[in-house]
Order: C-alpha cells, then structure tokens, then sequence
C-alpha cells in the first residue's frame, strides 16, 4: 500500500432532514490508495452506529467500487489529477460522491452481467454492484461524479 | 493485506490476509499462475480473513478458475462470511465455483 497520508475532514453541514455531518477526502489516482480510502471512510460513516455491519459491507463495496472507476476510468491513473470523495451522513441515510477529473462517461452503455451469457466475464460488475448495494445511483450529466445512496436501515 | 499459500494433500490453499480488490488482484492471480505452471492444478481460496470483494476481485478469481479448468484443474472457494456469499449469489458466481464454509472442508471434499 502506498505511504500516503489521507485525511478525511468532517464538518457539520444542513441537511433537508436536520443537522447532518459532511466527510470528505481527496485521494490521489493511485490504486494502492484504494483500501485504506474505503477503511478511513467506513469508519468515519459509521462511527457509534449499532449494528453497523451490513451497512458497513455495502459501504465498503461500493466506495471501492466508485474510486476505483474514478481512479481507472475517470482519471486512466493520471497522477496530476485527483478524486474527491464527500459523505453526507443524514439522519436516515448516507450519501456518498464520488468525483474525478475525467470526461466523464455514459453509465446506459455499461453491459448488464447478470445476462447469463455474461455471467463467467472476467469484468463488468462493478455498476452492477453499486447498483444491487446501494439503494440509489445518479450521476451527473458529464458522468464523472456519482451519488450512492444508502439508507440506514 | 496479501495472500500466502500452501500445499495439502495436492491441493493448493491460497489464503487472503485482508480485501480482495484492485489494487493487489494481479498479485493473487500471479501466484496461482505461478502454481499453476509448477504442474499443481487444484486450489482452495480462503476467504476466512476477507471482509469484502471488489467487482475486480471477483473477475479475478473467474479469470483464474478458466486458466485452471484449461488446464483440467480447478479452483474452489472457502471461508467466506454472510455478505460475500450474498455477493457471490447475486452474481451468480456461486454456479461457477464450489463453494465450502472452511478450508479444511473444501479440501475433504476435493
């Protein structure tokens, strides 16, 4: 794993259901980056939550699944050029986005694997987990950042 | 994080220490080709110290049980906790591997 420092910030922000709790990180487009971006996250978004642990699966799924797209996809490991991750923890739920610096992309091209024809790919899945983990996925219309919405209970 | 392997019984078991994910795949998929070119053609994966998977994970291990079954091997699962069965039903990959609860049953039953 690489020897970087990565410093998540929270702040309190509003929230249309109340007062909520921003976490944000900025890593670089390095791969090796990637574990220790979801533990740092995870743990920050899931902090004094009871019962946390399939919450906490999801959560990790889906965070690596979204820098690692930004990171390989959005940025093609350019290091000039970063990914920004801010968590909004609300009351009901978490929403996470996930930015890179790339041209974006058109997530409707993104072949289904779970046709049966796809099923022994050897890639494909990672729309389809985040899609199947969480309980919303929106990307802005340039396709570089995306929101992953999942409800806490 | 990383894996280290052994031999029982002519069965290879690879053991993950950690996440399965991009960053270290090829390391997991090298060394199983590496085994695989030493003649060994049966391996086990032990997932027991595993909390999750990504999507490049798991196109690793379907990657590696192909090389595996064109050379007339194979290579089954173990260990994995409630969330990553459920992962690897709701990919379906659980028709593509053996799936055991322990590492030890998997090689009984090899």
């Amino acid at each position: 794993m690489a020897s970087l420092r990565l410093c998540v910030r929270r702040a309190p922000v509003e929230d249309p259901e109340g007062p909520a709790t921003a976490v944000t990180l900025r890593l670089p487009s390095d791969v090796d980056c990637i574990e220790e971006a979801v533990a740092l996250l995870t743990y920050h978004c899931t902090a004094g939550v009871g019962g946390a642990g399939r919450l906490r699966f999801r959560l990790q799924v889906v965070l690596a699944e979204a820098i690692a797209n930004a990171i390989l996809r959005g940025n093609c490991e350019c290091a000039e050029k970063w990914v920004d991750v801010r968590a909004v923890l609300a009351v009901s739920e978490i929403r996470v986005h996930v930015t890179d610096q790339g041209p974006g992309f058109d997530p409707l091209r993104i072949p289904d694997p779970d046709c049966d024809d796809r099923v022994g790919a050897s890639n494909g899945r990672g729309l389809f987990l985040m899609r199947h983990l969480a309980d919303a996925v929106a990307f802005n219309p340039e396709g570089n950042s995306v929101c992953i919405t999942l409800r806490r209970t | 994080m990383g894996f280290s392997d052994s031999r029982q019984n002519g069965v290879v078991v690879v053991r993950a220490e950690g996440q399965l994910i991009v960053g270290n795949r090829h390391e997991l998929k090298e060394l199983v080709a590496r085994r695989l070119a030493a003649g060994d053609r049966r391996f086990v994966i032990d997932f027991t110290n595993t909390g999750y998977i990504d999507s490049s994970g798991l196109g690793a291990l379907v990657t590696m049980s192909k090389q595996a079954r064109e050379q007339g091997g194979e290579v089954r699962i173990a260990g994995l906790n409630d969330d990553l069965r459920a992962l690897f039903e709701l990919t379906k990959l659980d028709t593509l591997f053996t799936i055991s609860d322990t590492a030890d049953q998997a090689l009984a039953a090899f």
